[in-house]
């Protein structure tokens, strides 16, 4: 997750790891590899590629688009289309929008294909300039959880760039806050920056809520709970995929002092209480 | 018996006068129209439209070549253009005047004339159109591994195409209309029958003619918007 206001150089750090910007000084490695040794367009073709303006070909179906890398690697036809159809699949269209142009899509249709279109040749590598940015925030949120589960599903390597914190909080392993003038002012995971901040450019850039932010990162079955038995009557109850965020959230709409855990089928596997929520946040780092 | 008669208009090398050829200088006499198909109105269309196909073609092909080249090196945009301009400017039979002493009373003078017309409509609306892709589409095809030529070829051309396929309706459709007055310098294409029927005041022969042109005109533009819209079916779904 690249990160930071406007002029700190994150979109200039993304595209010289495909070599969209030459390289003047130091080198990026991939596995090991410079990029600066590999062929251009060997390169480039081997990593996916996915910008905020999508830019999706017009005269090209959305079959076309998707296979533009296979075809140039040199793939059999009916690979391609098979290739296209999986992807369309896997990215929440359907296998028939292939025959559809770019103009008949919404914006987040669009998106979704430029994201198969960048997966197409199964690179390991994928670099992703505010894929999300332009897309309204409802959509939005559903492409962010969508891309998250696919990509538990596909394992890339990711290298993201966005200006909303939140965004990197919820997508990244790791964050890298650029400062203006392109100087990194913290690398490190979401939690621990949420947590340690490293100067007042971070504290600010994270907002004055990180501890509210940081409450999002965990979910209730993620952390060690209360004895239920403590629980008053009337406490509210959660599912314990549900955030600590949300759980506090609900304690406070409720003038409760605790939320009471229980999955699906109702058993209880204790309780989060307000004073645990603040020892949580004042805890060190859990790596 | 041999009828002669006096009035009407002297029709040399054209046969016997008679039915309306003989009565009246009609607009529209058909009787000579099929009399003089063969000799005289479907060799002036063949030549016309092989002077159009020529000069369009030429002009069309010195055209996107330096539009690709403009397209790579910005300053020559202006410096074409300005060329192209001030050849467009030039009154036609001044062109074709000035063209003779070197090129003589040949249908090359009068192609070197056309393609001249051809080339600021040709050049403009090329590099129009290359120049309209948008730039985010360049950068994905950049970012996914596609050469210079790559991106060239399978992206900026076909989207460059509506515009440069606009740029060729307008140059046939000015080159059959200013071909017709080509034959000034050498008696070829719809513009002789034109120029012939004038000089002789026989309406028929430069009505026809020049009906003909327009409807060589209608025919080549209505053809060229059909095979536009067969070769670019993404804008009829957007639509």
């Amino acid at each position: 997750m690249l990160v930071g206001p406007s002029g700190g150089g994150k979109t200039t750090a993304m595209k010289m790891v495909n070599r969209l910007i030459s390289i003047t000084e130091g080198d990026i490695r991939i596995d090991g590899t410079s990029v600066r040794s590999l062929n251009l367009t060997d390169l480039r073709r081997g990593i996916g590629y996915v910008i905020q303006q999508v830019g999706l070909f017009p005269h090209l179906s959305v079959g076309d688009n998707i296979g533009t890398v296979p075809k140039l690697l040199g793939w059999p036809k009916k690979r391609i289309h098979a290739r296209s159809e999986e992807l369309l699949e896997l990215v929440g269209l359907e296998a028939a929008d292939a025959k559809r142009y770019p103009g008949q899509l919404s914006g987040g249709q669009r998106q979704r294909v430029g994201l198969a279109r960048a997966l197409a040749a199964n690179p390991p590598l994928m670099l992703m300039d505010e894929p999300f940015g332009a897309i309204d925030p409802i959509t939005r949120e559903r492409l962010q959880d969508e891309f998250l589960r696919l990509h538990r599903e596909i394992r890339k390597t990711v290298i993201f760039v966005t200006h909303d914190i939140d965004e990197a909080i919820k997508m990244g392993d790791h964050i890298a806050i650029l400062h203006q003038g392109g100087v990194l002012a913290q690398y490190d995971t979401p939690d621990e920056i949420l947590a340690n901040p490293s100067s007042t450019f971070v504290e600010k850039f994270v907002g004055a809520d990180r501890g509210l932010k940081r409450l999002s990162l965990r979910r209730l079955r993620d952390v060690e709970l209360e004895p239920a038995s403590d629980a008053s009557a009337d406490a509210p109850r959660c599912l314990p995929a549900t955030t600590l965020r949300d759980a506090l959230s609900l304690m406070l709409t409720e003038g409760a002092h605790e939320v009471v855990v229980a999955g699906d089928d109702g058993e209880v596997t204790g309780m989060l209480s307000l004073q645990r929520v603040s020892d949580l946040l004042r805890e060190q780092v859990t790596a | 018996m041999i009828h002669i008669v006096a009035a009407g208009p002297v029709i040399p090398n054209y046969g016997t006068a008679h039915g309306c050829i003989a009565n009246d200088n009609a607009m529209f006499c058909t009787t000579w129209i099929r009399e003089h198909w063969h000799d005289t109105l479907e060799p002036a269309l063949v030549q016309h439209v092989w002077l159009t196909a020529i000069a369009v073609g030429i002009g069309f092909a010195i055209a996107f070549a330096f539009a690709l080249l403009a397209h790579r090196f910005g300053w020559l945009a202006p410096t074409f253009s300005a060329f192209s301009a001030f050849l467009y400017t030039i009154p036609s039979i001044a062109l074709f005047q000035l063209l003779v002493p070197v090129t003589g009373i040949t249908v090359t003078t009068i192609e070197i004339g056309l393609v001249g017309y051809t080339l600021l409509i040709l050049f403009s609306n090329t590099l129009a159109g290359l120049r309209s892709v948008p730039p985010e589409v360049i950068e994905a095809a950049r970012g996914m591994g596609l050469t210079q030529f790559q991106i060239l070829r399978r992206v900026e051309l076909p989207l460059a195409f509506p515009a440069i396929s606009a740029g060729i309706r307008i140059g046939v459709v000015t080159t059959i209309s200013l071909a017709t007055v080509a034959a000034y310098i050498t008696p070829y294409g719809l513009g002789k029958p034109i120029f012939d029927g004038l000089q002789i005041n026989y309406r028929t022969e430069y009505v026809v003619a020049g009906l003909l042109a327009i409807a060589l005109a209608l025919v080549a533009d209505g053809v060229l918007v059909i095979v536009q819209r067969r070769l670019t079916p993404w804008r009829r779904a957007t639509a």
